[in-house]
């Protein structure tokens, strides 16, 4: 287990490698010029050399990518060329309230999915299926803005129970999650009940049974944890999506998360920030599979690394 | 058979009466199965009764109700969508309180399954769950049943494996399912069931799935617990071998309905249902071939056809001094078991080790040995589905080792194979006119309408009709479909088939009708079997010549006469004495429990097992004399 998780360690540097250098060409091929973008439309020819002279953009492109690569091993990601801030300060700033958004998000979506898609299992073709089934299917139809405004109108417009925008306390925290949650909530209701029906027609389930637990065992602990491997794949992959930032969500609820930023960086032609975004993202990826990766094996004693 | 008591309609305790010496009397019981479209009665009006420390054996092929009906006892039948329509069972508890189990709620069976009824399974890997260890599995049991403490289940578990005679018993405590054997496996199982000490204990085809020493072990160890324990055993299965060693009394089960109920040794030695008559006919049994030299057909009795059976014409197929079609020399094939940070090769399997054998046309050369013997490693390294690593594959005088990809190509239209499975080994979405035409048209033999005419010749020659070409393999039962892959073999015309297990999934009287197929095809074609079977009575059916292997050598080859009457290698007598004969009097009674394991055939790089060549002991008999394994040490 050691050797193989240093082996996936080890892995991850020459994956970084290529998508920073991927990343690198990418946002250099964009069309658009950062320099005009932050000169403005009135500027003239001279202003606009010095700007570009600034950003280092007057370089020729292999010598722009050899100082990239040189800073970015010793840590450095450079400074947004939007704000002048340093790109790492940039991200901290939105990285923390994105995850923990992702975390209340994947934490109520986990236990009401898993919760519906086992009754769903258990009770199949009876009506706990058929409803919660249903529920799945609406959470997965339901675009996320409709969602996050309804919600935004019923609590905090007509109840004032809830804030509406921000991210200052925990309160500013349901709504947002509720609406993240909700697609995350239903896929792992039909993961669930699709790998949890699979395992309840296994032997061993019989052989539970036969040993006179009550239903309530064989189904938590006999079957749950057969059933887990696929949820917990589908698991870390919405983990790695909500962990990039949902667009739709942050811009309803003015929420200051990486998604927007992205989208910022990207119209603004803020080349050290989207590369620092795309490498960031990669590395959550690929740490978040390592992860699930390694949780395969403790849930499943059967699986060998090699 | 029933007695009177029973009679009385299903009523409040006092009036419910079981003779003292009884567990179990079940009565009329009659389970069906409801789906959308139809009501499938699965069990009808079937009655039976099991006595303290006797063992009831329920006989049936699939579809017979025979595991239904074990599962109604249990009261599990429910969860796979079945209803107890009529009947009652009554059931002693250990307590002795007597209880109707069709009409017990849901948490008095939940007490008594696991309890005082115990259940084991066919498939003891998909029986145990793999995310537990087998001491957690077993204590879990302790635990509900007897109200005991983590600490003192686990002793009491230990103390379960150390009663199954499993070695190291504390080490399997922590042990993973798929980190056993299967014969542990099921031992596992056992101490699982057994540890409540039960007055029932149910055990559906708890052999079937192991091999031939290891079911002889289990089938002792259940023995000899019984007498331990003085319970009632139903023991269920299709194998009469079995059913001759270990029951009291048998009832036979055909279609849902009890045809046959009796004391074993006089079910075996004058069956009175035509049906039981026609299932002991296709029996294979050792020793029926004694005195012979080749093979011979199965006189097989039909249930609907009164004519007197004839004695099949002894198998003469093949040309004395021919020159063997098939040479094979010093075979060697090897997987690497690789490991460690760099993913090194850290061990081997040596699945076959220098394997020699010849195979003449039109003869049946068996390959028989345990699991993990290398007998489907060397069929398949002749075909090259396997990389061998060293040796000689002649066919018709050309290396099969050696030749381009071209060449190998047309040369397989020579060798054709039959696998075990007839429901994995053929396409679902295929029509199995197709599966049977498809070799034909790869190797551009015909096409069109005269390959249309080989494939309905080709049905007919196999036992189908013409009619079946269009529909697709799930439309078929499992004797047709392995009909439909050999005919898919016979397509091309090889000289050689490779059978690997071909009857080993099969019902007995399906195992019969298809080797009497396969032995009628060789007689008109003229083909050589490769039979590759760990079953010895049906190797000895069907094998002009016999190979025995073990730990991938071939450690007695010769004629097959001699080989099951005058048995030289040790190995070879341990399989012919595990096998279970189907005639009670013929009983191994009270052996001594054996426990040893198959030795493994994984070995450490550079540790090379010895081979030496063989030893002629009688005209064609070779035997191995040097150490092999746990022989000759």
């Amino acid at each position: 287990m050691l050797h193989y998780f240093l082996k996936r360690l080890l892995g991850l540097i020459p994956t970084l490698l290529i998508v920073s250098v991927l990343v690198f060409f990418f946002v250099h091929m964009l069309p658009g010029d950062p320099a005009r973008l932050v000169a403005g439309q009135d500027a003239d020819e001279q202003t606009l050399a010095l700007v570009r002279s600034e950003l280092g953009l007057d370089k020729p492109l292999p010598q722009q990518f050899v100082s990239y690569f040189t800073h970015l091993f010793e840590g450095d990601f450079g400074r947004s060329i939007r704000t002048r801030r340093p790109v790492s300060t940039e991200i901290a700033e939105r990285f923390m309230p994105t995850l923990l958004l992702t975390l209340t998000s994947m934490v109520w979506a986990v236990v009401f999915g898993m919760a519906i898609g086992i009754a769903s299992a258990v009770f199949r073709n009876r009506w706990p299926d058929r409803l919660g089934m249903t529920l799945a299917v609406s959470g997965i139809s339901f675009p996320a803005f409709a969602l996050g405004m309804l919600l935004m109108q019923i609590f905090s417009v007509g109840l004032g129970w809830l804030p509406t925008v921000g991210a200052d306390s925990w309160k500013h925290y349901i709504l947002p999650s509720l609406t993240l949650g909700a697609a995350v909530a239903a896929v792992m209701a039909r993961f669930t009940r699709a790998s949890f029906v699979d395992v309840l027609h296994e032997d061993f389930v019989r052989t539970a049974r036969a040993k006179g637990l009550n239903e309530r065992i064989v189904i938590l602990k006999h079957c749950l944890r057969n059933a887990l491997i696929p949820v917990v794949t589908m698991m870390g992959l919405q983990f790695g999506f909500l962990l990039g930032g949902s667009i739709v969500v942050e811009a309803v609820f003015n929420w200051p998360g990486v998604g927007r930023l992205l989208v910022d960086a990207v119209a603004q032609r803020d080349y050290p920030v989207i590369q620092a975004l795309v490498l960031m993202f990669s590395l959550e990826f690929i740490l978040i599979n390592l992860v699930v990766d390694l949780l395969y094996g403790v849930i499943n004693p059967t699986i060998r690394y090699s | 058979m029933t007695s009177p008591a029973i009679l009385t309609a299903p009523a409040p305790d006092p009036t419910l009466h079981l003779s003292e010496n009884r567990v179990l009397a079940v009565d009329g019981l009659s389970v069906s199965f409801s789906t959308f479209e139809r009501t499938v009665s699965a069990v009808r009006d079937v009655s039976f009764h099991v006595d303290r420390g006797e063992t009831l054996a329920i006989v049936g092929e699939s579809g017979s109700g025979k595991s239904v009906t074990s599962l109604a006892m249990m009261r599990l039948v429910e969860h796979g969508g079945g209803r107890i329509d009529a009947g009652c069972m009554l059931f002693r508890r250990r307590s002795g309180a007597v209880l109707d189990l069709a009409t017990a709620g849901p948490r008095t069976m939940r007490a008594i399954r696991g309890a005082d009824i115990a259940m084991i399974f066919q498939e003891p890997m998909t029986s145990l769950n793999p995310v537990f260890t087998a001491g957690e599995q077993i204590a879990e049991s302790i635990r509900v049943h007897q109200g005991k403490g983590m600490a003192e289940a686990r002793a009491e578990a230990l103390r379960m494996l150390d009663l199954v005679r499993i070695p190291e018993a504390r080490s399997v405590l922590d042990r993973y399912p798929h980190q056993l054997s299967g014969g542990m496996r099921q031992r596992v199982m056992i101490a699982m069931a057994l540890s409540c000490k039960p007055s029932l204990l149910i055990a559906d085809e708890p052999t079937t799935a192991l091999d031939v020493t290891i079911q002889a072990q289990i089938l002792q160890l259940i023995r000899a617990l019984q007498d331990e324990m003085h319970m009632g055993v139903v023991f269920i299965t299709h194998d009469m071998g079995v059913v001759a060693e270990i029951a009291d009394r048998v009832l036979v089960m055909c279609r849902g309905e009890k045809v046959e109920e009796g004391a074993s040794a006089g079910l075996f030695a004058a069956p009175r249902h035509r049906y039981t008559r026609a299932l002991l006919s296709a029996v294979p049994r050792l020793g029926a071939m004694a005195g012979t030299d080749l093979p011979r057909e199965f006189a097989l009795l039909r249930m609907d056809d009164e004519a007197p059976v004839k004695e099949a014409a002894p198998q003469a197929t093949v040309k004395p001094d021919a020159a063997p079609i098939l040479r094979v020399r010093d075979l060697v094939t090897r997987f690497d078991i690789r490991g460690g940070l760099f993913n090194r090769v850290t061990r081997r399997v040596h699945a076959v080790e220098k394997a020699s054998f010849d195979l003449y046309p039109g003869e049946t050369l068996s390959l028989v040995g345990e699991s993990g013997c290398g007998k489907s490693t060397t069929g398949r390294s002749l075909l090259r589905l396997v990389e061998s690593q060293s040796g000689a594959i002649e066919f018709d005088g050309r290396n099969i080792r050696e030749l381009p990809p071209s060449a190998f190509r047309d040369l397989r239209r020579n060798i054709q194979f039959i696998f075990q499975d007839p429901f994995a080994s053929l396409d679902p979405r295929l029509t199995v006119g197709y599966s049977i035409m498809e070799p034909l048209l790869v190797h551009g033999v015909a096409k069109g309408e005269a390959a249309r005419q080989r494939v309905h010749w080709l049905l007919e020659r196999v036992g189908l009709t013409p009619a079946h070409a269009q529909r697709y393999p799930h439309e078929f039962s499992g004797g047709q479909r392995q009909r439909i892959a050999i005919a898919r073999a016979l397509a091309l015309n090889p000289k050689v088939v490779i059978a690997d297990e071909a009857v080993s999934a099969l019902d007995v009287s399906i195992q019969a009708q298809i080797v009497n197929l396969l032995l009628e095809l060789q007689r008109d074609l003229g083909m050589a079997y490769l039979f590759i079977s760990h079953d010895m009575a049906v190797v000895e059916r069907v094998s002009h010549r016999v190979a025995v292997m073990y730990l991938g050598q071939i450690v007695e080859i010769g004629p097959r006469r001699a080989i099951f009457e005058n048995p030289q290698h040790p190995y070879t007598r341990k399989l012919m004495a595990a096998v279970p004969v189907a005639d009670p009097a013929r009983r191994h009674l009270r052996r001594e429990l054996v426990t040893d394991e198959l030795p493994s055939p994984v070995r450490a790089l550079g540790d090379e097992p010895t081979v030496e060549p063989l030893v002629e002991v009688g005209p064609g008999h070779f035997v191995a004399r040097h150490p092999i394994g746990a022989f000759g040490r």
